[in-house]
């Protein structure tokens, strides 16, 4: 299991944001209570607070992502640090320079933290061992290992329309074998209670032992969605078809795509989420995603509070005490 | 000096059904006689072996020294030391070296150096294909002439069937036994962990038993075709043991070797994403691991092997996946066999004799048992002494062992080879 002391300093107080795993509710809960109370205050049309005035925050991304780089850019720059993005796909490590050497030459530029995207799972851990005990490093997405912000933003969203998660019956559809956002989500859940965790997909798209993470599998939307509260579409990436995992698109849409026929085997006040980007016809309708159910660009919106309150308390700031 | 006695220890030699206290006899490098001294013999050496256990000595079937090609990991010099160290006395060593060892040349250059650092039990695996491409035969013939002891593609890839029949039939013309490392690569692609509960767990691309045990099965079938003497490296799973016993049980006759630290770890034991334990095959599950120490019990898996694998710090500093697999193993091999005996898998006799008389039978050499006429490859060790893995007691260039700083028991004293003693432990 994790070592929670790497993620956690002596105090056990939020250093580096690594995974949801090895992480107590309370310490979820107090994101959440902190991310809400950067909500309420963007509310009142406060753009920034100087909590982070005078650090340097490094965007570090070895993957492409608009999204998740913008929002956590938009998120530090909300918190007046200074921010510098790094899209390392093809540069540096492409010449041969290794992770380490990168994270080095990058450290000596005076970096409090690093936001960090990799193509290997693993890769935010390996970082967080190496770096400077002063800098923070924060997980936005390592391999098929842990997108633990996305899943913090998730469960935010959710508390936004239901208080008490014990009570909740959640289904997270598409493929779980290559998400790394299903796996922080499953942790997320469970730790904050959740009644029921599901998991949909075709056999192809389940990693071997699902199960052991805490879910129910399912490989059928029709006893998959009996009785759920919460549905949350993953994205499909379209390579999944060129190589054995998938038939068609076609195929896929009809067993597992999520249309407002198939939303009526849930409860009739389901709620649907998307990390995004979504692919409209492939895993969810047009009428779905864009329905007065779909809380997909409400997320889009919490991950700007939710990153602001992880990074704040990564950097041993208290957001709530403004 | 032509002449040792050792004398006091407890003589542990399986093959030959020895298991008692008394002294042995060397002379010209050769065992002359064990517990009643030779008339007119004259010790010019006596080694007092009380308390210990003096055995034949130790023979890897797998284990890299990195020369020629890798000598930033580790070098000929460097792992015979440990070897020695370690209580191995000869040692193979697969042909993924660089260049591979598919011409006489290189095995050559491989002989020579063993002779230069006076370790000349290195035994050389010949490659099985050219340059381990997997499309055309290796000369193994002449690979053979020059020293190899017998054929591999190591861990490349052999995914053409029709390559690996014609090989086998090749190989069994010259009575060349062919050492086959089981994956199935469009099964195993990319995997770095095996697929089960830590590589759904940390999101690691996983690797299936059956990438293994389907390629155990197919080469079963050829090795039934072509009569070719097989030999699995490495065997890692449960599945895989089952097809060897079935065929073992059905007339034939083939063998297996299981790397040491199967019998120890499995995917439970992984820290998360730390790189010493990524190895390939991967560890895998504690009923596999379970299973493996049966079959070894039961004989099915007929050796241990320390897959050792030196790598420089550098090849482990990474991602997980990105590093790479391997373990530096040769110094652990003998403390983590004797756990085998404290934990009631094997008894002490058969432990030993699956590092030494049932390789020995694999290879066909005339070692791995005290017979009298054999060469004095010998080990004596002190099965109690308990020693600390740090900088000042590891000897290989390698220092990638999820054992590191952990505290072992059991510890070679004298190792010696052909009548020479070549390594003492140093008193602290």
């Amino acid at each position: 299991m994790i070592n929670q002391n790497l993620q956690l300093n002596s105090k056990g107080r939020l250093k580096h944001f690594l995974t949801i795993e090895g992480l107590s509710a309370k310490i979820l809960n107090e994101i959440l209570d902190t991310a809400e109370s950067f909500v309420s205050m963007s509310q009142q049309q406060v753009q920034k607070f100087p909590l982070l005035r005078g650090k340097t925050i490094v965007n570090l991304f070895f993957e492409n992502s608009t999204r998740t780089r913008t929002t956590f850019e938009l998120a530090a720059t909300r918190l007046s640090a200074d921010v510098i993005n790094m899209d390392i796909a093809t540069s540096a490590t492409s010449k041969g320079e290794s992770l380490l050497d990168t994270i080095n030459t990058l450290e000596a530029m005076h970096v409090d933290m690093f936001v960090v995207r990799h193509p290997l799972s693993g890769a935010a851990h390996f970082i967080a061992q190496h770096t400077s005990p002063h800098i923070s490093i924060i997980n936005a997405g390592d391999g098929q290992h842990a997108h633990p912000t996305q899943a913090m933003l998730d469960v935010f969203t959710i508390r936004q329309h239901h208080k008490n998660f014990s009570q909740l019956k959640i289904a997270i559809v598409g493929d779980i074998l290559h998400s790394r956002v299903a796996r922080s989500q499953i942790q997320a859940l469970n730790t904050l209670g959740a009644k029921e965790v599901r998991v949909i997909a075709p056999k192809t798209l389940l990693p071997a032992h699902i199960e052991s993470l805490g879910v129910k599998a399912y490989h059928d939307m029709k006893q998959g969605l009996n009785d759920i509260d919460v549905i949350i579409m993953l994205r499909l990436q379209k390579e999944r078809m060129n190589s054995a995992f998938l038939a068609s698109e076609n195929e896929y849409f009809n067993c597992f795509g999520l249309t407002e026929k198939k939303l009526k085997l849930a409860k009739k006040n389901v709620l649907v989420m998307h990390p995004g980007p979504i692919n409209r016809g492939v895993e969810i309708a047009s009428s779905v995603a864009d329905g007065h159910k779909s809380l997909i660009l409400q997320q889009v919106s919490n991950g700007i509070a939710v990153r602001m309150a992880i990074m704040s308390m990564a950097m041993q700031i208290k957001g709530t005490s403004l | 000096m032509k002449t040792i006695e050792i004398k006091n220890g407890r003589i542990i030699d399986h093959a030959n059904k020895i298991d008692q206290l008394g002294s042995l006899y060397i002379a010209r490098g050769k065992i002359i006689a064990l517990f009643n001294k030779p008339k007119g013999f004259k010790a010019d050496k006596i080694i007092n072996a009380k308390d210990y256990i003096v055995c034949p000595g130790f023979i890897d079937l797998s284990c890299r020294l990195r020369e020629p090609g890798q000598t930033q990991k580790a070098t000929i010099a460097s792992e015979t030391k440990a070897a020695a160290s370690a209580g191995v006395t000869s040692l193979c060593l697969p042909p993924d070296t660089q260049p591979v060892i598919d011409t006489p040349a290189v095995t050559e250059l491989i002989k020579d150096k063993a002779e230069k650092v006076n370790y000349p039990n290195i035994y050389p695996i010949g490659a099985l294909t050219q340059g381990l491409r997997g499309d055309k035969l290796s000369s193994m013939v002449a690979l053979k002439s020059a020293g190899c002891i017998a054929v591999s593609n190591a861990n490349a890839p052999l995914d053409n069937l029709v390559i690996l029949r014609r090989a086998m039939e090749y190989a069994a013309g010259h009575n060349l036994t062919i050492f086959y490392r089981p994956d199935e690569v469009s099964l195993s692609h990319n995997g770095c962990a095996h697929e089960g509960l830590m590589a759904t767990h940390y999101g690691l691309p996983g690797i299936p038993e059956a990438a293994e045990s389907i390629a155990v099965a197919q080469c079963l079938e050829l090795a039934e075709l072509t009569g070719c003497q097989i030999h699995f490296s490495q065997i890692s799973c449960k599945r895989s043991v089952i097809k060897i016993q079935q065929s073992k049980k059905y007339g034939l006759n083939v063998s297996a070797d299981v790397a040491i630290h199967q019998l120890h770890l499995s995917e439970n034991d992984i820290e998360p994403f730390n790189s010493f334990y990524h190895v390939l095959p991967p560890l895998r599950s504690k009923d596999d691991k379970k299973y493996l120490q049966e079959a070894l019990a039961n004989g099915t898996i007929n050796a241990i092997c320390s897959d050792h694998q030196p790598h420089d710090l550098d090849a482990k500093l990474g991602a997980f996946p990105e590093t790479e697999a391997g373990i530096s193993s040769l110094e652990t091999l003998l403390p983590l066999s004797l756990r085998l005996v404290e934990n009631h898998i094997l008894s002490l006799p058969h432990v030993l004799a699956s590092l030494s008389s049932e390789p020995a039978m694999i290879l066909g050499l005339k070692t791995g048992s005290f017979t009298i006429g054999y060469d004095a490859d010998v080990c004596i060790f002190d099965p109690q002494k308990k020693w600390k893995i740090n900088h000042k007691n590891w000897l290989s260039s390698g220092k990638n062992t999820p054992f590191w700083k952990h505290t072992l028991k059991g510890r070679v004293i004298h190792t010696l080879q052909k009548g020479n003693l070549i390594y003492t432990l140093e008193k602290t």
